[in-house]
C-alpha cells in the first residue's frame, strides 16, 4: 500500500537549480526518453537519485506502517478465513516494505538509516495510515479502497525509469491483486449483511472518504509541479489524473451495493471527470506536520519494535561484517 | 496512549519518540537467486540481509517463496559477486552483427537448385 509522496514546495524549488554535466545528464535523458531503465551502477543526476531515495523510502515505510492499523484487527478478526487472509495480507505488506528498502538502498542510504529516519520523524508514510481502523468494516474499506488506490498508484509507477523499484513494484502489484479481492469480498458480505452491518461499512466509507482523496496529494492547481521529475519518469501521471481513475474505478463499485459517499457534489462529468468538494487539504497539511489521529501512536509502535527487538539483532550481529550495497 | 489496540494498551509505551536509534547494526547482503521449478535455471530474485547463509536461506524463503511454486532458492554474498561496470556496456555491442554464428545465416538452397539445373542441362 502507498500513498502519493510528498514534494515541500521549497524542495521543488532548489531541485531546479542543481547543476549537472551536460553531456552525461543528455545521455541520461536520451536514454529514459528511448523507455530503457536506469540501474544502480549507471551515472545519475543527484537529484535523480535523492528524489527517488526519497520516494521508495515513503513508500517502504508506508508499507510496514500501513501494516499497523490492520495487524490490530487480526486477533479480533471475525472468523477464521477472515483471519487467515488478513494475517496473510500483514505479512505481504511487511514483505513489501523489505523490498522496497531494498530498492532504495541500490541508491546508497543503508536500511538502517531508513528506519532510524522513520523513527526519528525524519522521513514520511503515506498520511492516510495516521487514521484508526476502528471497526472491522474499517478493514473491509482498507482493503478495497486503500489498497485499490495504492495500485493505481503502483501500477503507473512501476511503468518509471528506475530498474530496482520497477521490479519490486512488479512483484508487489502481484501480490496486492490479492489483498483487493478479499478487500472487495469483504465489502460486499457486509454490504449484504444484517442491517447493523451495512450500518457499520458506511460509517466507515463516511470516515474514509476524506482520507482517501487526500491519498493522491494536492491538487495539482495548488501542488508544486515538478517537469523534470515527470521528464525523468520518476513521476509519470499527477495527482489529479491518478485521483481521478481511482474514482473512476471504485466509485461505482461502491454505489452499486446501495452504500453512499459522504459528499453531495460527488458525480462524474460529461468530460470523464469526476468532481468532489474540497476535501478539507488544510487538514492533509495538519497531518503530514504529524498532528493526525495516529501519527504518534504508529511511531511509537515502531520504535517498541526497534528497541524491543534490538537485542536479538545484536545476539545475531558478527562486528567485523561491513554493509555491502545491494547489485540490483 | 490512547489507543483502539488492547496490545499497544498493554504495552504501556512512551509517547515521544526520542531518536535514540541503533548504529552499526548492518548485517551482511545476499543476493537471492529463485528457482521456479526442476530443471529450470536459477534466476536473480533480490536480496536479503542476514548475520549467516543459514538464515539468509530463511528469509529467502519467506521473502521470495511466499507465492507460485519454487524448486530451490541460493543465496549469495553481494561482495562475492562480480560484474561488468554498466560504462563498459559497449564491449557487448558487436555480438548481434556477427550474423555468420546464426543459423539463419547460412542458405545454400539457392546454389543447389542452380548446380541441379546446370547438371540436367549438361
Amino acid at each position: 500500500m502507498y500513498g502519493n509522496a510528498f514534494i515541500s514546495p521549497e524542495e521543488a524549488k532548489r531541485m531546479n537549480e542543481q547543476v549537472e554535466d551536460a553531456d552525461k545528464l543528455a545521455a541520461f535523458e536520451d536514454r529514459i526518453t528511448r523507455g530503457e531503465k536506469i540501474e544502480p551502477g549507471d551515472w545519475m543526476p543527484a537529484e535523480y537519485r535523492k528524489q527517488l531515495i526519497r520516494m521508495i523510502e515513503q513508500h517502504a515505510h508506508s508499507e510496514i506502517v500501513g501494516a499497523l492499523p490492520e495487524g490490530t484487527w487480526i486477533t479480533r478478526a471475525p472468523n477464521f478465513r477472515r483471519k487467515l487472509a488478513l494475517i496473510a495480507k500483514v505479512q505481504d505488506e511487511i514483505g513489501h516494505g523489505q523490498l522496497l528498502y531494498s530498492a532504495a538502498e541500490t541508491l546508497g542510504k543503508t536500511r538502517e538509516q531508513m528506519l532510524n529516519d522513520l523513527i526519528n520523524g525524519k522521513s514520511k508514510y503515506s498520511n492516510i495510515f495516521n487514521y484508526p481502523a476502528k471497526t472491522w468494516a474499517d478493514i473491509a474499506v482498507i482493503g478495497f479502497l486503500v489498497d485499490g488506490a495504492a495500485i493505481v498508484n503502483q501500477v503507473i509507477n512501476s511503468k518509471g525509469s528506475y530498474g530496482p523499484y520497477c521490479r519490486a513494484l512488479e512483484r508487489i502489484c502481484y501480490e496486492e491483486s490479492f489483498h483487493l479481492k478479499q478487500g472487495h469480498d469483504n465489502v460486499v458480505y457486509l454490504a449484504t449483511g444484517t442491517p447493523h452491518q451495512r450500518a457499520m461499512l458506511q460509517d466507515a466509507l463516511n470516515r474514509w472518504y476524506r482520507p482517501l482523496l487526500h491519498f493522491f496529494g494536492p491538487s495539482d492547481k495548488t501542488s508544486v509541479h515538478s517537469e523534470k521529475l515527470m521528464k525523468w519518469k520518476v513521476k509519470l501521471a499527477s495527482n489529479d489524473d491518478m485521483r481521478n481513475q481511482f474514482l473512476d474505478q471504485y466509485v461505482p463499485k461502491i454505489l452499486e451495493l446501495g452504500l453512499t459517499f459522504p459528499d453531495p457534489n460527488l458525480h462524474k462529468n460529461d468530460d470523464g471527470v469526476w468532481e468532489f468538494s474540497d476535501p478539507n487539504w488544510d487538514e492533509f497539511y495538519e497531518v503530514i506536520k504529524g498532528n493526525g489521529p495516529c501519527n504518534a501512536e504508529r511511531i511509537a509502535v515502531r520504535k517498541y519494535a526497534e528497541e524491543a527487538g534490538r537485542w536479538v539483532r545484536q545476539a545475531l550481529l558478527n562486528p567485523s561484517d561491513k554493509y555491502v550495497t545491494p547489485l540490483a | 496512549m490512547n489507543t483502539l489496540d488492547p496490545r499497544i494498551q498493554r504495552l504501556n509505551l512512551k509517547r515521544e519518540a526520542n531518536g535514540e536509534t541503533q548504529t552499526n547494526s548492518h548485517l551482511v547482503t545476499y543476493e537471492v537467486f529463485h528457482q521456479e521449478k526442476r530443471g529450470k535455471q536459477a534466476v536473480h530474485a533480490g536480496i536479503v540481509h542476514a548475520p549467516t547463509p543459514e538464515l539468509a536461506l530463511m528469509y529467502a524463503k519467506e521473502q521470495y517463496g511466499r507465492r507460485g511454486k519454487t524448486a530451490n532458492l541460493w543465496v549469495v554474498k553481494t561482495s562475492e559477486v562480480y560484474t561488468f561496470s554498466s560504462e563498459d556496456e559497449d564491449v557487448f555491442e558487436t555480438v548481434p552483427e556477427k550474423t555468420f554464428r546464426d543459423p539463419a545465416f547460412y542458405k545454400v538452397r539457392d546454389r543447389i537448385e542452380a548446380f541441379k539445373l546446370k547438371n540436367t542441362q549438361a
